[in-house]
């Protein structure tokens, strides 16, 4: 059978799953449209969370991130993965015991104060939505690439699919499909890897071949001689390359720690569990999930890397025959070409090709000497790294057919998490909440399905027509909810004498701060040419990029918050029994919605 | 309304456990991050250090936290809910003002 019947049959095969589940976990009650009736093991809810965070970014972009960054991507896969001790130990649990259904509402009954719960929808929608386009490109790109269709048609697909199954299930559907998805990826993810490992290390555990020594004879350790063929060919030494600046280094990983932990969709997650001890250790749970991928990734880009090298550079370091001939190129190599993602340029036109750091003064000098005439690898996509892996590997088809389903699965996961944050804060906290206090559960449930289905087609939009600025968002968002949501919540829940003023005060100080940040550094609603200073790091404030401000905003939320609560009147004693009493485990059996 | 001593108490050993937790997390992400050219010059599993704690370490740090935060909280919980209950002598949350 060929490849692409066998990918249209796996991958219509999770779709006919993901729709199956959709059906059979329809919500009949708000309850279980937004929080799937909180009764989900916490195990279960910990796989769910897993596939619910990691994004197409994490399964497609992430391997490739680490492989051309090496060390750099540390603070990519730390800032990921930290924020959840932050979730496990300082948020879930009494986010649980509180024991209601969105972030907003929390806040606004923990402030006595619908202003604080408006401001905080605000809040969470300004994150959410910078999120979602990211993802909803991710839904495109990732069906344009493994069904061969065009972004459109793959985006209306990928809509459909999730408009079928969260507006019939909510949270209910969502958490259930986001289960099967997580098996999908994982098993997408690690297959390959573990042939890979094996070739190359005769250890087949990927997390382990990436500290053993190749099979190939030489007796050196993978990464000795992964460092010794990139600083060969001028690229950075790769276990100790570095990407910013320590201080920078530093506030960015914070600043997607706290971002992890005040994003809404993953929050909300931890709503679904029965107890308040589920919570904690669902948090736990979670981050087994996706610890099982974020350690195979560094393994996939280290290896990948090697084997990119190997395949281009065959021998000696300047000698003629040394260099891949084009006309000898690989499969894998002509049908990633077709795709744009690699490029190759016969520079010096020896119908050889030299894939080496140009940029490198030294290394360039040293190729002048080869007669080499630049880097003829014009483009080498990151995401190479990730989507030709079986192929590099020659692994059967059935498992190239995997990979896509898997992508897909990321994708279609995170996308579905994040329109059920906003689409709630929208029937729940706006309608339910503030503006229409009297309406029924079933008005209340239909609402909620109406905003899902306009969420989804706003996204839509969005995902069509890509704002300028779409890349690289996605780190803004995370900068944007830990600079407002996250603050807010730990200061509600850690500080008693926290009141309305205080905290409606910091959440703009917060969010206000890491926007204006941003818009100074890359344009007024990231128009081009109104930014007043430029994008370059002297410019930067202590050096720190833009991405990274959510934790300076962060810290400005704190110290507002404070001020200002000192300076007004103290909240009222029924709030402060609210505190205590989310502090207790007193009924931590029985926490009910 | 205070807080009853025996709240204050569960309360007191549940933050210094989550402050102490939280300074292992600081130190493995952060000072390790900071100084991993340091790290760098030992070795553990044939890894530079400072890579180990990247591609592995700081995740297995993160889940064995998570792992004793949750197993002790739950004993504190499970002691709380058994010296709640009518007829118990208190041992580890004190009834009144002591």
């Amino acid at each position: 059978m060929d490849l692409k019947t066998l990918t249209y049959i796996v991958v219509g095969a999770t779709f006919a799953l993901y729709l199956g589940i959709a059906f059979w976990a329809r919500a009949g009650s708000t309850g279980e449209f937004y929080v799937a009736g909180g009764g989900i093991h916490p195990i279960a809810n910990g796989m769910a969370t897993g596939a619910d965070w990691m994004s197409a970014a994490s399964f497609i972009s992430m391997a490739g991130l680490i492989a051309y960054n090496g060390y750099g991507a540390s603070l990519f896969l730390m800032g990921w993965t930290g924020g959840y001790v932050l979730l496990a130990m300082l948020l879930a649990p009494y986010l649980r015991k509180f024991g209601k259904f969105t972030v907003p509402e929390f806040i606004g009954d923990r402030f006595y104060s619908n202003t604080a719960r408006i401001v905080a929808v605000v809040c969470l929608i300004l994150a959410s939505i910078t999120y979602v386009i990211g993802q909803m490109k991710g839904v495109g790109v990732a069906f344009s690439r493994f069904l061969e269709v065009d972004y459109d048609t793959g985006l209306y697909i990928g809509m459909a699919l999730v408009f079928f199954y969260a507006t019939l299930g909510g949270m209910k559907g969502i958490t259930y499909t986001q289960i099967a998805q997580y098996v999908v990826l994982i098993f997408a993810y690690t297959i390959p890897a573990m042939f890979i490992s094996m070739n190359l290390t005769g250890n087949p555990l990927p997390q382990l071949g990436l500290g053993s020594t190749m099979a190939d004879g030489s007796g050196m350790t993978l990464l000795a001689k992964l460092n010794l063929v990139v600083t060969e060919l001028g690229f950075k030494e790769y276990t100790t390359q570095t990407i910013a600046g320590r201080l920078d280094m530093f506030v960015y990983t914070l600043s997607l720690m706290i971002g992890t932990a005040g994003l809404p969709h993953v929050i909300v997650r931890f709503f679904t569990v029965p107890k308040v001890s589920d919570a904690r250790s669902s948090a736990g749970w979670a981050l087994v999930f996706i610890a099982i991928l974020y350690t195979t990734a560094p393994a996939v880009g280290a290896m990948a890397r090697l084997n990119l090298h190997a395949t281009i550079q065959t021998g000696e370091i300047g000698s003629p025959e040394g260099n891949l001939s084009y006309e000898e190129r690989p499969q894998w190599f002509k049908n990633w070409e077709k795709t744009g993602l690699l490029q190759f340029e016969d520079k010096n036109g020896d119908g050889r090709i030299q894939y080496y750091n140009d940029k490198n003064p030294e290394m360039a000098a040293k190729a002048e000497g080869f007669g080499w005439k630049g880097n003829e690898m014009v483009k080498v996509d990151r995401d190479i790294i990730v989507l030709a892996n079986p192929e590099i590997a020659k692994l059967p088809h059935w498992v190239i057919a995997l990979v896509a389903a898997g992508g897909l699965a990321a994708a279609l996961s995170t996308a579905a998490g994040l329109l059920l944050a906003i689409s709630s804060a929208i029937s729940h906290d706006l309608l339910k909440g503030v503006f229409m206090k009297g309406i029924s559960e079933k008005s209340e449930l239909r609402a909620g399905r109406i905003s899902m289905a306009g969420a989804i087609v706003v996204a839509g939009y969005l995902g069509l027509n890509p704002p300028g600025f779409a890349a690289g968002t996605v780190a803004i968002a995370f900068g944007l909810a830990g600079a407002s949501i996250f603050p807010a919540l730990m200061l509600g829940i850690f500080y008693k004498r926290m009141n309305k003023e205080g905290a409606i005060a910091g959440m703009i100080a917060g969010i206000s701060v890491t926007m204006l940040y941003v818009f100074q550094h890359k344009g007024i609603l990231f128009i081009k040419g109104t930014e007043f200073l430029g994008d370059l790091g002297p410019n930067w404030f202590l050096g720190i990029q833009p991405n990274a401000f959510g934790a300076i905003g962060a810290i400005v939320n704190f110290a507002v918050a404070i001020m200002v609560a000192k300076m007004t009147v103290e909240p009222p004693q029924h709030i402060q029994d609210l505190v205590e009493s989310i502090r207790t485990p007193r009924g931590a059996g029985g926490a009910t919605h | 309304m205070q807080p009853k001593p025996a709240q204050r108490a569960y309360w007191q050993r549940n933050t210094r456990l989550t402050v102490a937790l939280l300074c292992v997390w600081f130190i493995s992400t952060f000072v390790a991050g900071y100084f991993a050219d340091e790290l760098n010059r030992f070795t553990l599993f044939n890894f530079p250090f400072g890579f180990y704690l990247f591609a592995q370490g700081s995740l297995l740090i993160y889940l064995i936290i998570i792992g004793i935060y949750v197993s002790y909280m739950n004993r504190l919980d499970r002691d709380w809910v058994r010296e709640s209950a009518p007829g118990e002598p208190r041992t580890r949350f004190p009834s009144s003002g002591e």
